[in-house]
């Protein structure tokens, strides 16, 4: 949670950027997508990266009370809110989650009816980001765990693909709104299949992250 | 070559560039006509300096490189870029 002097409020879906500055002159900036909805205090959600130059700091170094140099609220493209309208679909790989749950947020917080479907891959159910907010949301979550299950797991249990698009998404006539974030490869797979199924390559907004510089 | 990231991770390069939101903004690709947001361009960002490319083509659209704090920007390859 970042206290922002002088925020001037963010929209669901867009990020910051967090700059860190060595003694020597050094700098290092990375993006961070904003978690929580409009009109709440700007939190993001760090995952540590084991040879990142950023985030160890954010997640082990950082303490409360210490100050940050920000530049945001970022992106005018990649964001959603309830006039936008839907029905919404949101796929998430991996951390590319947090912007999308800003949108989920938002839309509980505004009582929207927009319809809401999320399908969300992740490699294990510990890897589940926000696990016990996702029930409550309000929307269908679907998930799928590509690298190991629990006993008894019911859900997907594979990468992303073609067939599972056509059985989780909206049907194209409907109209949807769809927002795709995770590393590279796992969003051109998505986009594509969506475009495949009929969805208009113009509904289909998608941000892609790396380990390297970044989200 | 890692994975090219899009338009949306220079969101603040170009915000603190030319001082406006430009995701969203339009852009026409200058050698083969194929128009994007800028959020679906393709960049790569470790080129050395930063190197947004055309999806359709692959033709180089913008460059941005930072010197001493002075930003060196290269647009040639776009045609049009519309708010």
């Amino acid at each position: 949670m970042l206290d922002v002097p002088e925020w001037a409020g963010h929209r669901a879906g867009q990020h910051l950027d967090v700059r860190l500055t060595a003694e020597d002159g050094y700098r290092a900036e990375r993006s961070y997508s904003i978690a929580s909805p409009p009109g709440e205090p700007v939190a993001i959600t760090v995952e540590r990266l084991d040879d990142g130059e950023v985030s160890p700091y954010l997640t082990e170094e950082l303490r409360a009370g210490d100050a940050l140099e920000l530049r945001g609220p970022i992106g005018g493209y990649f964001v959603w809110g309830p006039d936008d309208g839907g029905p919404l679909l949101l796929v998430a790989g991996g951390s590319g989650i947090v912007p999308l749950m800003a949108m989920l947020r938002l839309r509980l917080a505004t009582g929207s009816d927009v319809p809401a479907r999320l399908l969300y891959s992740s490699r294990t159910l510990a890897d589940v980001i926000y696990r016990p907010e996702l029930d409550g949301l309000g929307a269908d979550v679907v998930h799928t765990l590509t690298r190991e299950q629990p006993a008894g797991w019911t859900g997907y249990a594979r990468r992303v693909d073609a067939a599972m698009l056509a059985e989780v998404a909206w049907p194209a006539g409907q109209d949807p709104r769809v927002f795709v974030c995770g590393p590279t490869p796992f969003v051109e797979t998505v986009a594509g299949s969506l475009v495949d199924l009929g969805y208009p390559p113009q509904r289909v907004k998608t941000e892609r992250f790396g380990a390297t510089g970044g989200r | 070559m890692t994975d090219a990231l899009d338009g949306n991770a220079i969101g603040g390069l170009l915000l603190e560039v030319f001082g406006t939101e430009l995701t969203a903004a339009q852009g026409t690709c200058g050698s083969c006509g194929a128009q994007r947001p800028v959020a679906e361009l393709a960049v790569y960002l470790r080129a050395p300096g930063t190197v947004v490319r055309c999806p359709s083509c692959d033709s180089v659209l913008m460059t941005f490189v930072e010197v001493r704090a002075i930003w060196s920007v290269d647009m040639r390859g776009l045609a049009e870029l519309e708010l």
